[in-house]
């Protein structure tokens, strides 16, 4: 088996805010990143697909299908958006990038069969690069399915 | 423990399959499927498992692990065109997965005991690409 890697780039802001909580405990727990007005990244995304290589491509996944997936599913919809604000999920989940995460794991599990219909390549992780010193993986081996 | 060996060679690769035609060959890789070739600056990297040893405190020898991979691997890839210059890529075709597969086959034989086991081949086509190999049973 192969493991393949595609990293692609999006940027966007947020604010963490919980409803739930007072906007002191807001404050604290969040401290800058609870700034009414938002801030922003640019977040990387690791896709990792994971499948057989084909004899006559070489390929384990088609390229062009992988992009063309995250490009419509997560980096067209999340790219220079208010992740608060022009996002539906995140209407009532606090945008932290462990939610984004869930969110975009989600998004690739549930169109990945209509661009892979076969046994093969499967999704096997999503890593996010918040800022270089933030990351986050979710994936198989975290026992998403 | 894992101990990581990182390399780079610059080479150019047409993803081709001989056993097609040009216009499927076109179809299936765009313009990677270019017959002259393009190239990349390849980032390798080499994982191995194993424990540290009690007197030296290595895993390996990473001196030994880069004259190694400089060998089996740096040496028959760098500035060469896979296609035409290295097999088994006259008719496997050089993609990132199949160039990971070789570069395991190349090091593995040369791996074994001493404590010390081939972990994984990771081969960076470019900073945003990159394959992971761990072998026929991962």
């Amino acid at each position: 088996m192969i493991r393949i890697t595609r990293k692609f780039r999006f940027s966007a802001s947020h604010r963490l805010h919980a409803a739930e909580l007072s906007a002191d405990a807001n404050r604290e727990l969040y401290g800058k990143c609870n700034n009414p007005y938002g801030h922003g990244h640019n977040y990387e995304i690791e896709v990792t697909a994971r499948g057989p290589v084909d004899d006559m491509t070489g390929r384990a996944v088609d390229l062009r299908l992988l992009e063309r997936l995250v490009r419509e599913h997560v980096v067209g919809p999340l790219d220079q958006k208010s992740l608060n604000a022009d996002v539906a999920e995140f209407q009532a989940k606090v945008p932290t990038t462990e939610n984004l995460a869930i969110e975009i794991y989600r998004r690739l599990t549930q169109a990945w069969r209509s661009v892979f219909p076969g046994e093969w390549p499967v999704l096997e992780r999503v890593r996010i690069v918040e800022t270089a010193r933030n990351i986050f993986e979710i994936g198989e081996a975290h026992g998403q399915k | 423990m894992f101990i990581t060996k990182r390399v780079e060679f610059s080479a150019s690769h047409a993803c081709r399959n001989p056993r097609l035609s040009d216009r499927e060959n076109e179809e299936l890789f765009g313009a990677a499927a270019n017959p002259h070739g393009h190239g990349h600056n390849y980032v390798l990297e080499v994982t191995l498992e194993g424990e540290p040893d009690p007197v030296t405190g290595m895993v390996l020898d990473l001196k030994k692990l880069k004259e190694l991979v400089q060998d089996e691997v740096v040496e028959k890839y760098d500035h060469r065109f896979l296609n035409f210059e290295v097999p088994p890529f006259d008719h496997v075709v050089p993609t990132p997965e199949n160039i990971a597969i070789d570069v395991w086959g190349r090091l593995k034989p040369h791996l074994a005991g001493n404590g010390v086991r081939l972990h994984g081949v990771r081969v960076y086509e470019t900073s945003d690409l990159y394959v992971d190999y761990f072998g026929e049973s991962a």
